[in-house]
């Protein structure tokens, strides 16, 4: 039959609870073993990177250079980026992937238990790896996220290590990725069928197959800039023969499909707390999921909409910017089926719903200036801007991390069988919110105002709002710590959750006992 | 950036008055008008989608905060059983599909017009470097370096304890500014020596990136004489924020003097070279030179950035291998940030530079080079 039965009769172990001592966790195949490093993981490299935004924020503070030289700023304007994407946002979604897919597809665990541990553990090296780069001679990488050439290629001795951490990194999300697919795909309960899948198992079936198509492109290109650096390839270099642009196409066409991958697990984690707490079923559940999959098909043909002042023929530019325009479809079909599924409800505001509807509104907020963004006359004047800051700020941090938080507080309690501390929970998210906008919402103005994004200093005219984002930015900040206190709080003991946990729960993962054991689903259940 | 028109609207003025201003506070909040047709197309443009964006806004987030307050529980809510309404999903598939066509409609045309360079009266050709910008007026021959100015450079560098308040436009300052004539169609053609850079002056609603390799070109036509200030908008290394843009759009006659004395001055440049220079001179011009062209990677004591930037003092080549040191001025260090300096610099600066690193900080070497040395060498 299939897989997951074949896998049954051979489990000799599915009483025994985990290995005892820190080998658990390295040996350890089970995927709540593996979730629950991953989103450490996440929580930890999360301080990290927001450490080095506080460097830079506190650098802005006023004009003038008072802490770093500018050498420094870039390299940590660069390393925050690489460490939120790659480190935090991603891995916190496959952390939740891993606890919450099987549970709610009804299955015993992922498909392949042993990859996933191996996807995991092959991060912490990477990281470190990435990490260690910036006590190298010159430092590290100073070139943006985006490492364009030919800048990347003044990088010092970390270029090497940059792109073999940026390999390391691939390798474990496209593990990752084809564990969920394989996942999905062979080990659904009966009765389970594609559309009647809870919506965040949907968004990552589609999350992992951008994570497929584009992790290789990447892969390709950073082994371009390898070649290009040490073995006497111009794959890049004009003088060469090479073409510095070719570099932005590739890595867009990776990184646009990314941007997606960052937030269409969010949208799915939203689609589950919103119906829970509007005790309500999601509207238009087969538009969700259609919206979804044109978002993801549209995320392949926009990519050239990040290099309108690059250069490109008129026809080009045209193609891009109304593919671009397109996305605001779908993605508006999402935000309205929310409103539709609020309302009418019978609302109660927890925290994970108050983090949900943060998440509607603030990424709406982002959406509004990526369709301005969208409109190639005027992306000029907002293009490498401090408008752009402000917009894929607005879709990441009040998008895709508060979407994440709110899943961590909609599913704490199945993953340690106690209720979180509710009113810490709520003093979280209105700190969060405050702070957030706080930050981020006068780098709209400045962007607007003329000042360009990646500068150490800048004309003194900025001053007052980049003041404001950095007292954001630290109050942000320090909110978090809020968090991790709410998590250990939780782990250690409160009041003891239901099964069903929320009022308005529904679906397999709240079937099973809270916390979840070791191994659920040994039989197999049926979905009705 | 002063002349800019302030405008404040709505909610987003709100948000200024609440929190406090200091004396020099400009608190703008949006795009600049500009100063030519094109910038106020795209301003005007860019208020239509903002209104769009806010409206859209005013329905989407006034229907939720009615549900999150009519439809809660602790008001005693029950439950609606509505999953789908076709009706509904179209209506919110069609309309905003409606909406995007007004808005692509004429941003289409903008960006037609944006690309149009044709029938241009006067070419400029900029030329990106590590930090600064190049211009050469095709036209007239005139070819002039810009850079940022001496007092924000020094206003600018780690804990210089000036206060950048005191410095006028500070960051958005430099030593040649671009002269342009108003109400002629301007081109300009853009290319970069070493990494990519972005020419941007809010003011043209003009941006495009500088790409070693390539041409780019864009146009503008400026209505109103006056300064325009603008920053490379890419990412261009370590002083990526210190490579400001200044334009003096200026009246026709004006340009044409300009151009007239720039080319006298050329002239007299070119034959100064040919003649023996006292050390003392190159020495005053070399510390000009150096503090313009070398001082952003070697600093100003001469020992560059540990790790990033080599050091000028006390080397093996700044001591002792007098063609290696000119050599790697005329032609740079592939790969590295050292570019090539031989159509930057002319004989006389060069010679000076030289003079004045095998001089200054303690290398003490008594070297004098000549420019005349320089114009051999560049013939081999």
């Amino acid at each position: 039959m299939n897989a997951y039965s074949v896998d049954h009769s051979h489990d000799d172990h599915h009483d025994h609870g985990p290995p005892p001592g820190l080998m658990r966790w390295v040996t350890t195949t089970n995927h709540k073993d593996i979730g629950t490093l991953y989103l450490w993981f996440s929580l930890i490299m999360f301080f990290i990177g927001g450490f080095m935004a506080l460097i830079i924020r506190t650098e802005l503070f006023q004009p003038g250079l008072q802490i770093v030289d500018p050498h420094f700023f870039n390299q940590m304007t660069t390393m925050h980026a690489l460490i939120m994407i790659f480190g935090v946002v991603m891995p916190a979604f496959v952390g939740l992937a891993n606890w919450m897919l099987p549970m709610m597809v009804g299955a015993p665990d992922m498909a392949l238990p042993r990859m996933n541990n191996w996807s995991f553990w092959i991060l912490p090296f990477g990281f470190s790896m990435m990490l260690s780069t910036l006590f190298m001679e010159g430092g590290g990488p100073a070139s943006g996220w985006t490492i364009y050439p030919p800048l990347v290629l003044q990088t010092g001795d970390a270029l090497p290590f940059l792109i073999f951490s940026i390999h390391i990194l691939g390798v474990s999300s496209i593990m990752g990725a084809i564990n969920i697919v394989a996942t999905i795909m062979n080990m659904r309960a009966p009765g389970m069928t594609y559309m009647k899948m809870p919506l965040f198992v949907w968004t990552w079936f589609i999350t992992a197959y951008l994570l497929i198509a584009v992790m290789p492109v990447l892969a390709g290109a950073v082994t371009m800039l390898l070649t290009d650096r040490f073995f006497g390839t111009s794959f890049f270099d004009a003088a060469g023969g090479g073409d510095p642009v070719m570099f932005q196409h590739i890595f867009w066409f990776f990184g646009h499909p990314e941007v997606y991958i960052l937030i269409l697990p969010a949208f799915g984690i939203v689609s589950e707390i919103i119906p829970t707490f509007s005790r309500k079923k999601l509207f238009g559940y087969s538009s969700m999921v259609y919206a979804t999959a044109c978002i993801a098909f549209l995320s392949f043909i926009v990519w050239a909409h990040h290099m309108f002042t690059v250069g490109m023929p008129l026809v080009g530019a045209m193609f891009f910017m109304f593919t671009t325009m397109l996305i605001a479809v779908p993605t508006g079909v999402k935000v309205f089926n929310w409103v539709a599924t609020m309302w009418q409800g019978a609302m109660t505001f927890e925290t994970p719903m108050l983090f949900a509807v943060g998440f509607v509104i603030m990424f709406t907020i982002g959406g509004f200036s990526g369709l301005m963004l969208a409109m190639t006359p005027i992306d000029f004047q907002y293009h490498d801007t401090y408008f752009v800051v402000a917009h894929f700020h607005y879709v990441l941090v009040p998008g895709a991390i508060f979407a994440i938080i709110a899943g961590v507080y909609y599913w704490l309690p199945k993953w340690t069988g106690n209720m979180y501390d509710e009113k810490l929970g709520k003093i979280h998210f209105w700190l969060s919110t405050i702070f957030v906008n706080t930050l981020f919402f006068p780098m709209h103005f400045v962007g607007l105002a003329g000042m360009p994004r990646r500068i150490p200093d800048y004309a003194v005219q900025f001053t007052d709002f980049n003041q404001i984002a950095t007292i954001g930015a630290f109050g942000f900040g320090f909110a978090q710590i809020l968090l991790l206190v709410v998590v250990i709080k939780c782990i250690r003991g409160g009041a003891k959750a239901t099964d069903q946990v929320w009022e308005g729960a529904h679906g397999l993962e709240w079937s099973v006992a809270s916390p979840a054991p070791y191994h659920t689903f040994s039989p197999q259940p049926v979905f009705k | 950036m002063k002349t800019l028109h302030k405008t404040k609207f709505g909610l987003f003025g709100l948000l200024a008055y609440v929190t406090s201003s200091s004396s020099w506070a400009d608190w703008e909040l949006n795009l600049t008008q500009g100063v030519t047709d094109i910038s106020r197309d795209v301003y005007d443009m860019h208020m239509f989608v903002l209104w769009i964006c806010v409206w859209i806004g005013v329905v989407v987030f006034g229907a939720m905060a009615y549900s999150m307050i009519r439809h809660r529980k602790s008001r005693g809510s029950v439950p609606a059983k509505f999953s789908h309404s076709t009706m509904a999903e179209v209506i919110w598939t069609v309309i905003p599909f409606g909406i995007l066509i007004t808005m692509a409609v004429p941003a289409a045309n903008t960006l037609v017009r944006m690309e149009d360079t044709s029938d241009s009266e006067i070419t400029v050709k900029i030329t990106g470097h590590q930090w600064k910008w190049e211009y050469e007026y095709l036209d007239s021959g005139v070819r002039i370096i810009s850079s940022l100015d001496p007092d924000s450079r020094q206003a600018a560098s780690l804990n210089s304890g000036i206060d950048p308040n005191t410095v006028d436009n500070y960051l958005l300052e430099v030593d040649n500014p671009l002269v342009l004539p108003v109400d002629k169609k301007i081109r300009f053609v853009l290319t970069a020596s070493d990494v990519i850079h972005a020419w941007w002056v809010p003011e043209f609603a003009i941006k495009k990136d500088a790409i070693p390799g390539f041409v780019n070109d864009m146009w503008t036509k400026i209505d109103e004489e006056g300064i325009y200030r603008g920053q490379c908008a890419e990412l261009c290394g370590r002083n990526h924020g210190f490579m400001p843009i200044v334009v003096h759009a200026t009246s026709e006659d004006e340009y044409e003097n300009w151009i007239q004395a720039q080319l006298a001055s050329t002239e007299a440049e070119a034959q100064s070279a040919d003649r023996e220079w006292a050390i003392d001179e190159l020495m005053e011009r070399g510390e000009g030179v150096y503090g313009t062209y070398c001082v952003a990677c070697h600093q100003p004591n001469g020992q560059g950035i540990q790790g990033v930037f080599p050091t000028l003092v006390g080397t093996d080549m700044v001591l002792n291998d007098l063609d290696g040191h000119i050599n790697v001025i005329l032609n740079g260090v592939a790969g590295t940030a050292m570019q090539a300096f031989s159509t930057t610099l002319n004989d006389a600066d060069i010679a000076a530079v030289v003079t004045y690193e095998r001089n200054a900080w303690g290398n003490d070497t008594g070297d004098v080079v000549q420019p005349a040395t320089i114009k051999d060498m560049r013939v081999q």
